[in-house]
């Protein structure tokens, strides 16, 4: 298998009235064609903010100090304005977390879909209509040709990120960013949604990006899990060997925070400390002020990767 | 349909309210147009006699009581200073006025609706700046200073502007033959392009001076919607859709406005009536507002309690066709009425 979308040493800043955030730092990972990759770390890790890059839609107040986005051989950071645009929704969608917001709340969802189709797809107007449908079909929605005038309030959660899975999926993108896709619904739905998703990755050869702050998630879907903490990457791993024999203490820490059938929410251990500010000069290891294994070298930059075998790399002194 | 019948249904206890105020409030008029009517060599045997013509001597129910069945008849009474019936003068010279207030708010909302527009997609740029720098000037002057302002500059200093003598130089032209009322609305039915360009010069300054005043709310409302449809979660799925600039700013952001953006438009342009009241004196202008002030001036109750209730009403129907509007925009507004 071939990579796909290639990240490689991003680095990337926000220039805020309280001072730089520098919300990602030598950032790397690969996904391959049709392959699933989860991204996962606690809330603030950086993730949406490396998703929004990939996608060029980056807040104004964020700067790209370094590094490289590669989709299919295109720099993407090269690509701005109207090829950016064209390349959007077409070779590279994005489904986002809160479904009922991130649809237009005054317009029909067939339209929605249909905008998308209309600029990338050349379908005659008069088949628009029966494309959209079509669309609403795939993504398993019952009675499409009714769900195409329904209005967003009109729907279930569920039922809306469907939708939008079905804007994402309408002009069969070679990537897909699902960024929480299934936080805020219920367990059933999510189970529901995380299946669709899948199903249309294999389906379609499609390479997915999962960003999600569970780890259990990640596990279920996932072929390889990059695990983030305060903007680095700071391990990655194929999905079993991540869930059995995780060598990084983050990690660890995030596996015994995850629930499993015997345990209960009662008795789950929480990540100890938080997040470092991402405004103040940091350590090498942005990890080392919460990690029980920490040694005096680990202050000494620079951090080294650490192969462990071919496709599992940690980024710690010392791993487990 | 059905939810435009409702909100019809739902205005009846507001009018109800209307007639009440307007009869209590000409009561509380200063003045005593009994002796107004009785002249200045009146005594008081003569005023007394007047007073009991107009009826003013019976008890303020009994008054109130044949108001209201007056009103049912569609009887306002005649005005005491034109001897006219008052529902008459308000039918001649409403037109007068709503093509003011209607050329103020187009004026208005023509410039600012793209200005706020355009400060919102460059925030912090120069039109943002030009935009808060022109929303201060205009709201910081009332319309009346902001009319003789303009008359003096563009009549007097610069002699741009026809003399601010009423709706038309009846001395050159004649008015166009009666249809809607509207001299330029008018003109162009009878085909007359001149007195089409002479009313139509004569609206230009006092619709401005009005529309400058109703210019900083609309742009106010106009950035501030349009900044937070910007940031809205289904701008950025239009954006990762890929969309084109232009269907993400107008189909998406824009329309997604447009709520807010109607709801103080009407506000706007039921200020505009009322703020007509000034801007007619000043210009000269033959509309309802030149008339309540001398109603009022003139202690003339009749002419002034059809006035009130004229305005109520209009802004009734005003904020039924905003509710109509917001049903039209926005389907969940439909589903919760
Ligand atoms: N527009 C912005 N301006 C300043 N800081 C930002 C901005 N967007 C995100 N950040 C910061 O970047 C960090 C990563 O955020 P994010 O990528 O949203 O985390 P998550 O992993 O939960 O998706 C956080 O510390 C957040 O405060
Ligand atoms: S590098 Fe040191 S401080 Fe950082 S995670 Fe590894 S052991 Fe802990
Ligand atoms: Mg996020």
């Amino acid at each position: 298998m071939t990579d796909h979308l290639t990240i490689k040493d991003l680095g990337l800043e926000f220039r805020t009235r309280h001072g730089v955030v520098r919300a990602l730092e030598d950032v790397s990972l690969t996904v391959k064609r049709g392959e699933i990759v989860g991204v996962v770390g606690e809330s603030g890790s950086g993730k949406s903010v490396m998703a929004y890059s990939v996608m060029g839609l980056s807040d104004a107040a964020a700067e790209i100090k370094r590094g490289s986005i590669v989709l299919g051989g295109m720099d993407l950071l090269a690509t701005k304005g109207e090829a950016l645009r064209a390349i959007r929704g077409r070779e590279m969608a994005m489904i986002f977390q809160s479904p009922r917001t991130a649809l237009n709340p005054i317009r029909k969802v067939g339209r929605q879909i249909e905008d998308v189709l209309m600029e990338h797809e050349a379908i005659p107007r008069r088949d628009l209509r029966k494309a959209a449908i079509a669309a609403l079909e795939r993504v398993r929605i019952p009675d499409p040709e009714r769900r195409y005038d329904a209005y967003p309030f009109e729907l279930s959660g569920g039922m809306c990120q469907r939708v939008m899975i079905a804007i994402a999926l309408a002009c069969s993108p070679s990537l897909l960013i699902a960024d929480e896709p299934t936080t805020g619904l219920d367990v059933t739905t999510q189970a529901v949604i995380m299946d669709l998703i899948r199903d249309k990755s294999r389906d379609g050869r499609m390479s997915t990006l999962l960003i999600t702050h569970d780890l259990g998630l990640a596990g279920e879907y996932c072929d390889r899990i990059v695990v983030m903490h305060a903007g680095h990457v700071v391990e990655v791993a194929p999905t079993e060997v991540l869930l059995s024999r995780p060598a990084h203490p983050y990690t660890l820490q995030l596996l015994a925070a995850t629930p499993t059938p015997t345990s209960t929410l009662d008795t789950l251990p929480s990540i100890g400390g938080q997040l470092p500010d991402l405004r103040r000069d940091l350590p090498p290891c942005r990890f080392s002020e919460r990690c029980a294994r920490k040694l005096p070298q680990c202050d000494v930059p620079p951090l080294p990767w650490t192969t462990l075998s071919p496709d599992h790399i940690v980024r710690c002194r010392v791993p487990l | 349909m059905h939810f435009i019948w409702k909100r019809l249904l739902a205005t009846i206890p507001s009018l109800f309210g209307v007639v009440i105020l307007t009869f209590l409030l000409s009561h509380a008029l200063p003045g005593d147009p009994a002796a107004y009517f009785a002249g200045p060599a009146a005594n008081a045997d003569s005023i007394a006699e007047v007073r009991q013509k107009l009826g003013l001597d019976r008890p303020l129910i009994v008054q109130f009581l044949h108001y209201v069945g007056d009103l049912a008849r569609g009887e306002l009474g005649n005005s005491l200073t034109t001897g006219q019936p008052v529902l008459k003068d308000l039918v001649d010279r409403l037109p007068a006025s709503l093509e003011l207030s209607a050329f103020a708010l187009l004026f208005a909302i023509g410039v600012a609706i793209p200005m706020g527009v355009l400060a919102a997609i460059r925030l912090n740029g120069p039109a943002d700046h030009a935009c808060r720098a022109i929303v201060t000037v205009c709201a910081a002057f009332p319309t009346f200073f902001i009319g003789l302002l303009l008359v003096y500059v563009f009549y007097f200093l610069l002699g741009m502007a026809p003399e601010p003598l009423g709706r038309l130089n009846e001395i050159l032209y004649t008015a166009p033959p009666r249809v809607t009322g509207a001299f330029t609305v008018d003109a162009l039915i009878a085909g007359d392009m001149e007195v089409f360009r002479a009313s139509l010069a004569q609206l230009v300054l006092p619709a401005i001076s009005l529309g400058l005043f109703a210019l900083a709310p609309i742009a106010r409302i106009t950035r501030a919607a349009m900044l937070e449809s910007l940031s809205s979660d289904f701008v950025r799925t239009a954006r990762s859709s890929g969309l084109p600039t232009s269907k993400v700013l107008f189909t998406y952001a824009f329309r997604n406005s447009l709520l807010p953006i109607s709801s103080v438009m009407g506000m706007v342009f039921s200020f505009l009536l009322g703020s007509n009241v000034l801007i007619e004196q000043v210009f000269g202008w033959q509309g309802v507002g030149a008339y309540a002030v001398s109603a009022v001036l003139a202690s003339d109750y009749a002419a002034v309690q059809g006035f009130v209730l004229m305005m109520a009403i209009l802004y009734i129907l005003l904020n039924l066709v905003v509710d109509v509007l917001a049903t039209l925009i926005d389907p969940r507004v439909r589903f919760e009425g």
